[in-house]
């Protein structure tokens, strides 16, 4: 099973009595562009976080390249290889763009906890970092606190952190969610452009994004997966559209 | 960038110059003597900084809101005197210039097993393990009579006659001098430390905790390895008090001094890495100087606080570096009317509040002590209305006047910052 990336088994969620996540089955494929969707409040944000570790399953296992990460905390499964970005931007807003994106680094490039490191004369650490805002567009932006960007530019530094460090399994929650059309574009060609050569696994309310970035579209409804497959089988299957695009459709 | 950096050397190079210099701007040639009093101020902010600088890798640099540091320098100062008396018998040939990392290692030690304690949770749960810590430890100070002596401490003789430089540390103003050594070296290895990976990640902890785990951090041990370098230098600082005084009580490690820690660290500017060295200083001056002219000093110190919170809430040096766009822009000049007209009814609002409370405190401390209100060489009677009349008008009409001009002054802020200003990170 070493060609799957990620492997999800009958995997489940409760917060108390309320199920979020009932029995989750989803394998994605190394180098699988890999959308999930699904109407509001029907677990795929919690899913991102049973995933990387930001909660801990009820039941069932996940795998990462073959190894169980289910119960380890978020750092572990973080280099382990995963990496996610978060819905609602999350960056470290006093620090300066470029800061933002060392600290991504710094892990990844073998600096761990060091406090003997001095990092301005790591070169091969700060050519990385600004060849990094260099592919964000955001080498203007350099000694900006982060937490002043415009928002677009704040979801851009959002996939940038989350990228940088080199995980092979990226996990995008909503990546363009909030933005305009013209922004949304960019971001998308950004998505496709640093994911070359990765796993990558999105949740996504906007289709057309969905359909064109994405190999494997997974739905889920309730907590449950009621279809997965290739883009045009999805969007083919009754039941998807009854519970889901169905909606969109009419409308 | 590299126009601020020279600045920034050129003020650190003329402070640590004036810091060298002035014990003798206060020399007496007839005598022969350094005044005493500004030596152990001097001394005193020394030591001070240290502590308000190390405090602050926990509060500025990783958002940790800490009641224990004075725990660190306490037992840096138990331990030294404890070093400086084995020392003297000969029982530890460490010269006396060296002693210090023996004191930043003891702190060092105990901050490794309480920062296990502690770094295991963050923010308020943080804040309520070290109060409990700092309670412990007092209570420890005053119990354990063979470590900490009890109430009356235990003491040393800081002529352990073992240097590097053949110095006997007789006179104080040569424990300065090691003092100001000391300072340097620690206020260099601190910045040094915010310039590495740790540094780094404490920041960002700080920022966003959850944003870190998720980079292969674990957040805790961030936490845990900042705390125990910072334990570190407070001992340093508790050393170099144990070399000054040759006394340690539990003062040295009880509550009121990590307050202080935390009073210098905001006050001075926690955002910034020389603002609490710059707290340490004026809290100190404070301390000393106006502790001589009042009985109430304590309520000044007290005021300043809470009036930096509500309207400083960047310290002295968030102050000072939000100018540093205007001043780019060559526009102060447009500010220094503006705050000619704030800064005189903020005078007499001050001076209104003094009158105040320290005719409150000469109708009841200074009556307890015999002492009477003396004003340019007149003797105010306290009991009269005239001065509490005076002064209230003065607090309340400068009060009024002043928040006018406040408002004014802000109109004028608000247009500068509109013209120049782009925002930049800050560290």
């Amino acid at each position: 099973m070493t060609d799957l990336a990620l492997r999800l088994t009958d995997v489940s969620k409760a917060f108390g009595l309320t199920r979020i996540i009932s029995g989750v089955n989803l394998d994605v494929a190394k180098g699988e562009r890999h959308a999930i969707i699904g109407p509001n409040g029907a677990g795929k944000t919690t899913l991102f976080n049973l995933i990387s570790g930001r909660f801990l399953v009820s039941s069932g296992e996940i795998r990462l390249n073959g190894e169980r990460i289910d119960g380890l905390p978020p750092h572990k499964i973080n280099r382990m290889g995963l990496s996610r970005s978060f819905q609602i931007t999350s960056i470290y807003p006093k620090l300066s763009v470029f800061e933002n994106l060392r600290c991504a680094l710094l892990w990844s490039m073998g600096y761990y906890y060091s406090f003997w490191t001095p990092l301005w004369i790591q070169r091969g650490l700060n050519e990385r970092t600004d060849k990094i805002l260099e592919d964000l567009n955001l080498t203007a932006r350099r000694h900006t606190a982060a937490g002043l960007l415009p928002y677009a530019d704040q979801r851009a530094l959002e996939i940038g952190m989350t990228i940088a460090g080199g995980a092979s399994v990226i996990l995008l929650d909503e990546p363009t969610a909030g933005m305009s059309n013209t922004e949304t574009d960019n971001a998308m060609e950004l998505i496709r452009r640093v994911s070359k050569g990765k796993t990558l696994l999105m949740v996504e309310h906007d289709m057309k994004v969905v359909f064109d970035l994405a190999d494997v579209i997974t739905v889920l409804v309730y907590g449950r997966v009621i279809a997965s497959g290739p883009p045009h089988e999805v969007r083919a299957n009754a039941a998807v559209q009854e519970a889901y695009l169905g909606a969109l459709v009419a409308a | 960038m590299s126009g601020t950096r020279s600045t920034q050397s050129a003020i650190w190079t003329v402070a640590l110059l004036v810091a060298m210099l002035m014990p003798w701007l206060f020399y007496n040639y007839h005598t022969g003597r350094h005044s005493g009093f500004v030596v152990s101020m001097l001394s005193q902010m020394g030591m001070m900084s240290i502590l308000a600088l190390s405090y602050n890798m926990l509060l500025g640099q990783a958002g940790l809101f800490s009641f224990c540091h004075a725990t660190f320098f306490g037992v840096g100062g138990y331990a030294t005197i404890h070093f400086l008396n084995m020392a003297g018998d000969g029982g530890l040939p460490v010269p006396m210039e060296l002693i210090p990392i023996l004191s930043g290692l003891s702190g060092l030690g105990l901050a490794i097993v309480f920062g296990y304690m502690a770094t295991k949770q963050r923010a308020t749960a943080f804040a309520m393990i070290t109060l409990g810590i700092g309670e412990l430890m007092t209570t420890a100070a005053l119990s354990f009579h063979h470590f900490f002596g009890g109430e009356g401490g235990v003491n040393a003789n800081r002529m352990i006659g073992h240097s590097l430089f053949g110095l006997k540390y007789a006179s104080a103003v040569q424990v300065y001098y090691l003092i100001l050594a000391w300072v340097v070296l620690a206020t260099l290895a601190m910045f040094f430390l915010t310039q590495t990976p740790l540094g780094r990640m404490a920041n960002a902890t700080r920022d966003n905790f959850e944003r870190a785990q998720f980079m292969g951090y674990d957040p805790r041990m961030v936490r845990f390895l900042q705390f125990a370098l910072s334990g570190f230098f407070a001992g340093i600082g508790g050393g170099l008090y144990a070399i000054t005084y040759e006394i340690v009580t539990f003062d040295a490690l009880a509550a009121p001094l990590s307050a202080n820690a935390l009073l210098m660290a905001y006050i001075g500017g926690s955002a910034v890495f020389g603002g609490p060295l710059l707290g340490a200083v004026l809290i100190t001056l404070l301390q000393s100087g106006v502790s001589l002219l009042s009985n109430s000093w304590l309520v000044y110190v007290g005021v300043l606080f809470i009036t930096m919170v509500m309207f400083a809430p960047n310290g002295i040096m968030g102050l000072v570096l939000a100018h540093r766009p205007v001043a780019r822009a060559g526009l102060m000049g447009q500010l220094a009317l503006p705050y000619l007209r704030v800064i005189l009814p903020g005078l007499l609002m001050v001076l209104g509040f003094v009158g105040l409370v320290e005719l409150t405190s000469f109708l009841t401390i200074g009556a307890a002590q015999g002492r009477t209100l003396v004003l340019f060489g007149n003797r105010i009677d306290v009991h009269a209305l005239l001065p509490w009349l005076i002064s209230a008008v003065l607090l309340f009409g400068g009060g009024f006047w002043f928040r006018v001009e406040a408002r004014a002054f802000h109109r004028v802020w608000e247009r500068l910052m509109a013209e120049v200003a782009p925002a930049r990170a800050l560290a």
